[in-house]
């Protein structure tokens, strides 16, 4: 039961390729890798401390109250990485701008805590959090990664394409993202099929 | 009846402990950091006083009435002007804006955005060049307008499309800063 909860997020119920959750900061940030690798792990500590608090007080919160509370923790928990980032990484803080408090949005968090960790103990409600936050950051890593070579031919800032190549900027702006998603979506259908 | 009283009871409770519980949390987190977000800011503000002025070669601190005021100077001390954030209300938060004035305060000599949380692709442009470029070299004697269509009089800058809200409000939080830079200077000329 454990190891299919975290296994969940990573594959077979991947948050970004199988719900298709959390495309506002999965199609915005994803210029560089580094904005990808900054928000995944951004999510990943949210979404890790919103479970564990929210399983620990699931029967404790009321239920008509359930999703102000939830709220409020997932907010507590954004606000904290939005400060740290402001306090010790100011460049990176920029570069995802208003996407850091939006992540109180994202509805992956809200959606595992609401349909996950209210609900089952806190070891699996962890595991779950492990899963679909990890399942989340190497969605967004690869996404940046295609656009990122192709939109700039660089990766992490350091040049893997010759000169001669010519980047595809398109592939840095809005459309872009679609485009790969897209394509990364039918990869995965694919290769379930194969299945 | 009685239950549901208790429910009710329990459900502010919960609610309020919530909201207490986290709310100390974050201001203890908060103060921890606050030094350390004021020292990025003040590295952002010199590095956009010398983005706009190019020949500022050092820059002087100057505390009046409570606020800073940032005195230019090129070789040798000479003053070739003043630099001062002026913040504001934007569409979504607040705007701060740095801009700096020649030594007479009549004209501008650009502006930079410290902070803004515009929205994503359209407040958000007040951060690109093509806008902030329009303000160089406008008068401070009169307010600077922000218009709809390409200027047509002097002291005008276009919004950016779809984004009204957000340019005015730059205009607004610039303007408001000259008046009270050019109060400020004369306070400390006295």
């Amino acid at each position: 039961m454990g190891s299919r909860s975290f296994k969940e997020g990573l594959w077979t119920n991947h948050p970004i390729f199988r719900q298709l959750l959390g495309m506002c900061p999965t199609l915005a940030v994803t210029t560089t890798v580094l904005n990808g690798i900054s928000m995944g792990l951004a999510v990943i500590f949210v979404l890790f401390f919103s479970s564990l608090v929210v399983s620990l007080l699931r029967k404790v919160v009321p239920y008509q109250v359930r999703i102000a509370v939830y709220t409020i923790i997932i907010a507590t928990f954004v606000t904290i990485v939005d400060i740290f980032l402001k306090a010790n990484f100011p460049q990176v803080s920029k570069a995802l701008g208003p996407y850091v408090p939006l992540i109180i949005v994202n509805c992956i968090i809200l959606g595992r805590c609401e349909a996950f960790a209210s609900k089952n103990k806190l070891s699996l409600a962890l595991l779950d959090a492990l899963g679909m936050g990890v399942g989340f950051f190497w969605g967004l890593v690869t996404l940046a990664s295609v656009r990122e070579i192709l939109g700039q031919g660089t990766i992490l800032g350091y040049r893997i394409l010759p000169p001669s190549f010519n980047p595809l900027v398109v592939m840095i702006l809005p459309p872009g993202a679609f485009l790969v998603l897209g394509s990364l979506v039918a990869i995965m259908n694919r290769l379930e099929r194969i299945k | 009846m009685k239950d549901s009283l208790r429910y009710n009871l329990r459900v502010i409770f919960v609610l309020t402990f919530a909201s207490l519980i986290c709310g100390f949390v974050l201001s203890f987190v908060f103060n921890s950091a606050k030094a350390k977000i004021k020292e990025n800011e003040k590295k952002d503000i010199y590095r956009a006083i010398y983005q706009i002025v190019d020949n500022c070669k050092n820059v002087k601190e100057k505390r009046i009435n409570e606020e800073t005021v940032y005195y230019l100077f090129k070789e040798k001390d000479e003053l070739i002007g003043y630099a001062y954030l002026s913040q504001g209300q934007g569409y979504q938060g607040k705007i701060k804006i740095l801009f700096a004035v020649d030594k007479s305060i009549e004209r501008l000599l650009g502006i930079e955005i410290i902070e803004s949380v515009e929205t994503p692709g359209l407040g958000s442009r007040i951060n690109e060049e093509d806008f902030k470029n329009q303000f160089k070299n406008l008068k401070t004697n009169v307010p600077v307008e922000c218009v709809k269509f390409s200027p047509q009089k002097e002291n005008q800058v276009q919004a950016i499309t779809s984004a009204t809200i957000s340019s005015r409000a730059v205009v607004s939080i610039l303007n408001k800063g000259i008046q009270s830079l050019k109060s400020l200077v004369k306070e400390d000329g006295k």
